[in-house]
């Protein structure tokens, strides 16, 4: 799992007790993971809002969602993950991408990381794992 | 051809699979050579291989077996749709998984998801398969690696 990338710009606790809300969305293109994420969230904080199976898909559920955290598959018919990264941060800089991912080079990595990812958890994971991400994430 | 190192990328990419998404260790027969294309199950998932690499790795799985590995994933659905996806994604996951070891110019392509026992797996003349058995629970399941 790494960590790391750009601030956070909101989420944060504001007086130690009240807490915002973040909304959350999906993207993968295999449904079998959107559940097994969907299933695996936890959070008081997280509302999901939506799950979408490619990057066009995500950016048209972003337009009508304004997600706050988003995780993020690579491999996806018609527009792959990283450039739908590159898209999101643009339209949103303050959003936090935790990229889900089977491909497991560095070089994968640290390109996501450029085009504005906070985070990347490796497939497979458990579900410590990805609630361990997802709770960096919303720090 | 795949060297002793590459192979053993693939058999280690397999076991860390069912280790953690299936939360029980598969046992891994010897791979052997193959000429020609192995029998399939009822469900393959394909990943087309390009780049530095080119040829093409797959899974393929009898439903039995697909229906245990997704109740112990916690999924509900056992339709045909979700044995579809889960051999793409498991496909996916060890091929991807490799470029730890072969580096990003090991360009996987999205699963294409073969569903009956004769399907027609694409071939590239001259290569030959690595066969990697998967032995989990009562089942068997295969990884074929075909790469130049």
């Amino acid at each position: 799992m790494i960590f790391g990338g750009r601030q956070p710009t909101n989420g944060k606790a504001t007086n130690g007790k009240a807490r915002r809300s973040f909304k959350l969305m999906i993207v993968d293109d295999s449904n079998i993971m959107r559940r097994r994420i969907e299933r695996s969230q936890q959070f008081e904080e997280l509302e999901l809002v939506g799950t979408a199976g490619n990057g066009i898909e995500a950016l048209e559920l972003f337009k009508k969602t304004d997600p706050d955290v988003v995780t993020m598959d690579l491999t996806m018919p018609r527009m792959d993950g990283i450039e739908c990264i590159g898209r999101l941060v643009a339209l949103k800089p303050s959003i936090r991408i935790l990229v889900i991912s089977a491909l497991a080079d560095k070089a994968t990595a640290v390109e996501a990381m450029e085009k504005g990812a906070n985070g990347f958890l490796n497939k497979p994971f458990t579900d410590r794992q990805l609630n361990e991400a997802i709770a960096e994430l919303m720090r | 051809m795949l060297y002793e190192q590459e192979l053993k990328t693939f058999v280690e990419g397999t076991t860390n699979f069912f280790e953690v998404a299936a939360q029980q260790p598969a046992t891994i027969g010897s791979p052997y050579l193959m000429e020609g294309t192995p029998a399939v199950h009822e469900y393959t998932g394909v990943i087309n291989i390009s780049g530095k690499r080119e040829g093409v790795v797959y899974f393929t799985a009898p439903k039995a077996m697909l229906t245990v590995l997704l109740m112990k994933m916690q999924e509900h659905d056992f339709s045909h749709e979700t044995m579809r996806d889960l051999v793409g994604e498991v496909a996916n996951t060890i091929s991807g998984n490799a470029r730890r070891d072969f580096g990003r110019d090991f360009v996987i392509s999205v699963p294409s998801v073969l569903t009956n026992e004769k399907p027609e797996i694409p071939k590239r003349p001259g290569l030959r398969s690595f066969i990697i058995p998967i032995n989990w629970r009562s089942h068997s399941a295969k990884l074929v690696v075909s790469l130049s």
